[in-house]
């Protein structure tokens, strides 16, 4: 069997104003007709680049040296004309984010039946209703409508459809598939793996996944290469990478995955709860147009828990599930509309406005994206004193500079540092500054709100191993909010599932994972890919078909329960199934 | 998108109003009137005059009375042209102004984004420079000195390129005749030319960095295509937020090319108005531009909304 590409040696450079970068470094591999070839490595690997620079789509500063064959005939540096006839017919690409991937004025339509039109010069007519076969095979329905929307109309997991039916309208021998799936929603990401799966076992397509996930690459692919600074360091069948990893990184990437067995010791002394969240409701009034009447968008309806000291709650749901805005309402960033957050037995609704001042030393949060969430303009040990400064107002200044230098050890950060902006340093550098700056003011309780998504796994590791030894050192409770069901695991004792505003499952960890009741949380749990290509063979999926449905709507939450859905205000009642594990009734 | 557009040509309203009456203030209490010449009148002719035109009366009754009056479309007599009211006035002067600007403006934006896309194509390279810099010459020099350059070139010494005299008129209108509106145009465009192909630079050189032009690129379609289908959509964007701008600088650019080339536009009467105390003429001239400008953005919104589906939306 020949190979239909052929990459060897390539090596790109790019020319940065502060000198040269070595991108990718003396890169050689081969995708044969109809095989998955998985590309693991962290940000920064070249992995991207690698694929860009092979079809002549590096950035104006970058520069490819090498060879690179596609069905023997060479292509690296072959004319705009040969590889415009190529890229889009036989060779299509797959981008991450498909909302900044899609042109944003073009209707879909337009999108999918361009490259169709070019390459395979078809009538308009004809390339419409090809189109609309294509919308039905990646599952989406009502094509005709959808053809006529833009990009901005349609969900995250719609548009990563509508990436996947352009790439596939033009029957490609290849898909290089570049991080398809890593803003999406777990369940969603399940439906594109799925469909991709498809594409290879019945259209035979040639996939070349690039991932920083090995779940994800366990489930797909039937070779693997591991990149690393620009270098594929490992290569080999997928089982033998999973199963016999012999370079030190892949192992380190493996071992960075969360295991089941990392749940944390359970916590000791449980005395009276620092937080009681009690029906805690927020909604928003969504207006649509001048004369159409306002509706509620009930973003957090009735949720209650408590927490003790030492104790973690994780919170984990999908995008629009509620859990930020959980979060922000629990520390009075937002207005509730409804029940009671009781601190230390003190209704924060008694409070003053300069009272929940004073006690914001007590509940810190972190944020999701590390850099946009510190100022650009301010040096990391400004940010850092920042809440110590308004907190403890008459600290000296000398005062200050110790304990930011004491926290910047403490959180793994050069005291050195002090004086750098946030665009000198990583991201795992930057959430550590996020840390130190919630942790200064010796907080009580903590909210880490997607605080390690955005990082790479072995970042994410240590970040999660360096949240568990504050909370070690500190006995500091934890709300931990992610859509990441397995970091959650590492960290949290008790798991809390939310749907669409509402708890529909809450348990100890353990007994969540290894017993979950909910078809919501059982099919959460069930899309989470594991980094084991046998388990991933084997497993059989639970889907759920389609989007979330609109949280506006107020039979939604009643997805799980069909036979109330004639009374539209009713709200599933949590039961309890064994001790501390409610579920909310279904069907 | 009808309702939108009521809705703010509803809210222009009061905007106008203000304009109105600041500039029905401002004038007054600009010293002098329109009736002190260096000949004074008997006092009692004087008196005479200004009781006809309503001028002895307080000045907050005679704002109210001009309200009045405005409401019903009537703009009042000119003090100085006394044969004409500031309607006919107007209605003389703004085709020739209108001509002029608009002109000045299709090819400030049809050359400029020309430029500017080729410049963003060609970023970094001698025709990226050569472009940039002429357009900075062309922001930096004022229009009352590339207007008699010109003139003195084109007028006074004559061009002759292989025997065709391309000498062209400095002044007067002429009904309007092309050789008379090739200098004027070409004095109002340039800066313009300027400003609009530079903007059109660091859009363009901003878009073609997303990530969708990727994913065409990644299509196989050829640059052309590209750049046609689908970046120059959203590079205009910034373009038509500045015609708002662009027409109040082409305006009061107008006022002196108009006066430099001796053409009747209503620039020349708002000047003439200002210097003589023609309150009325004044004022019609100010509402006149005052519309124009807010009626140019309106439509600059409204062409953003047809460009850019989300706003369109929203």
């Amino acid at each position: 069997m020949s190979a239909l590409l052929e990459i060897a040696g390539l090596n790109v450079h790019f020319a940065l104003p502060d000198g040269d970068v070595h991108a990718v470094k003396d890169a050689s591999l081969t995708i044969n007709p109809g095989e998955c070839l998985g590309v693991v490595g962290e940000s920064g690997s070249g992995k991207s680049q690698l694929f860009l620079a092979a079809f002549g789509l590096l950035a104006a500063n970058g520069r490819a040296s090498g060879s690179v064959k596609y069905r023997g005939e060479e292509i690296l540096g072959a004319s705009p004309k040969r590889l415009n006839s190529l890229r889009g017919s036989a060779v299509t690409m797959i981008f991450q984010d498909p909302l900044t991937s899609l042109t944003p004025h073009m209707k879909v339509g337009q999108q999918i039946t361009e490259a169709l039109m070019l390459h395979r010069h078809v009538e308009r007519a004809e390339a419409e209703s090809r189109a609309r076969e294509m919308l039905e095979y990646v599952r989406i329905p009502e094509s005709t409508r959808r053809l006529g929307q833009y990009p901005h109309e349609l969900s995250g997991g719609m548009r990563q459809r509508v990436m996947i039916a352009m790439a596939t309208i033009t029957g490609p021998d290849l898909i290089i598939a570049d991080e398809p799936t890593t803003a999406l929603d777990v369940t969603v990401q399940a439906q594109i793996l799925e469909i991709l799966r498809n594409l290879k076992d019945e259209k035979h397509t040639a996939i070349a996944m690039v991932s920083h996930d090995m779940g994800v690459i366990a489930g797909i692919a039937d070779r693997v290469q591991v990149m690393a600074r620009g270098e594929i360091v490992e290569s080999g069948s997928a089982d033998d990478i999973f199963y016999a990893p012999r370079h030190a990184y892949t192992r380190m990437l493996l071992d960075a995955i969360p295991k089941a067995d990392e749940a944390p010791a359970p916590v000791t002394e449980i005395g009276a709860p620092l937080l009681t969240v009690d029906e805690l409701k927020v909604s928003f009034p969504i207006k649509n147009g001048l004369f159409a009447p306002a509706q509620t968008l009930r973003a957090v309806d009735g949720i209650s828990f408590t927490l003790h000291q030492g104790e973690t709650l994780g919170v984990v749901g999908e995008s629009g599930c509620g859990k930020s805005t959980l979060a922000r309402a629990v520390l009075q960033l937002l207005p509730k509309t409804g029940g009671h957050v009781v601190w230390l037995g003190r209704d924060l609704d008694a409070q003053t406005q300069s009272d929940i001042r004073k006690l914001r030393q007590d509940f810190q949060i972190v944020f999701q994206d590390p850099l946009a969430s510190l100022d650009p303009r301010m040096p990391i040990g400004v940010s850092i004193a920042e809440p110590l400064k308004a907190l403890e107002p008459g600290l000296s200044r000398e005062t200050v500079r110790q304990r930011v230098r004491a926290m910047m050890e403490r959180v793994g950060l050069e005291p050195g540092w002090i004086n750098r902006y946030p665009h000198e340093l990583s991201g795992g550098q930057n959430q550590r500054v996020g840390l130190a700056r919630a942790m200064i003011v010796g907080p009580r309780m903590l909210v880490c709100d997607e605080a390690v998504s955005a990082l790479d796994v072995s970042i994410q590791a240590q970040i999660v191993a360096l949240i568990r030894d504050l909370q070690a050192q500190t006995g500091l409770a934890l709300i931990f909010i992610s859509h990441d069901l397995s970091v959650v695991r590492r960290l949290s004792h008790r798991v809390m599932v939310l749907y669409l505003g509402r708890v529909v499952e809450s348990a100890p960890s353990a007994a969540l994972y290894a017993d979950p009741r909910h078809p919501y949380t059982r099919a959460l749990l069930s899309a989470v890919p594991t980094p084991d290509p046998r388990i991933e063979r084997a497993k059989t999926r639970l889907l759920l078909t389609g989007d979330l449905p609109s949280p506006l709507d107020p039979r939604a939450q009643l997805t799980f329960l069909k036979s109330r859905l004639g009374e539209p205000g009713y709200r599933p009642k949590l039961e309890q199934v064994a001790p501390g594990h409610f579920v909310a009734e279904h069907e | 998108m009808t309702g939108y557009a009521l809705r703010r040509i509803l809210g222009a309203i009061p905007t106008l109003f203000v304009i109105v009456t600041l500039a029905f203030f401002m004038m007054r209490a600009a010293p002098g009137g329109p009736f002190d010449s260096e000949r004074r009148l008997p006092p009692e002719v004087e008196r005479n005059i200004k009781a006809a035109y309503d001028l002895d009366k307080p000045l907050v009754q005679q704002y109210f009375l001009y309200l009045g009056k405005l409401a019903h479309g009537d703009l009042g007599p000119s003090y100085k042209n006394k044969d004409f009211t500031v309607v006919q006035l107007i209605a003389t002067g703004l085709p020739v102004s209108m001509r002029l600007g608009l002109s000045a403006m299709t090819i400030a934006l049809l050359l400029g984004s020309f430029l500017g896309v080729m410049a963003a194509l060609r970023q970094n390279q001698w025709q990226d420079y050569s472009v940039m810099g002429v357009a900075m010459l062309g922001i930096t020099i004022p229009t009352f000195v590339t207007a008699p350059l010109l003139t003195l070139v084109f007028g006074i010494y004559g061009v002759t390129l292989f025997g065709h005299d391309l000498s062209l008129p400095v002044g007067g209108w002429n009904g309007g005749a092309l050789a008379n509106m090739i200098l004027p145009v070409t004095v109002l465009a340039l800066p313009q030319i300027a400003i609009v192909s530079r903007l059109m630079r660091g859009a363009m050189v901003e878009v073609l960095r997303a990530n969708y032009i990727r994913t065409a690129r990644a299509k196989g379609l050829s640059a052309r295509r590209i750049v046609m289908r689908h970046a120059l959509r959203a590079a205009v964007l910034p373009l038509v937020s500045y015609l708002g701008p662009a027409l109040a600088a082409i305006l009061t650019g107008s006022l002196i090319v108009e006066q430099i080339f001796g053409l009747p536009g209503i620039g020349r009467y708002f000047i003439q108005g200002a210097l003589n105390r023609d309150y009325t003429l004044v004022l019609g001239v100010v509402i006149c531009y005052a519309t124009l400008v807010i009626l140019l953005n309106l439509l600059a919104d409204i062409l953003y909304g047809v460009l850019d589906p989300k706003v369109r939306q929203a």
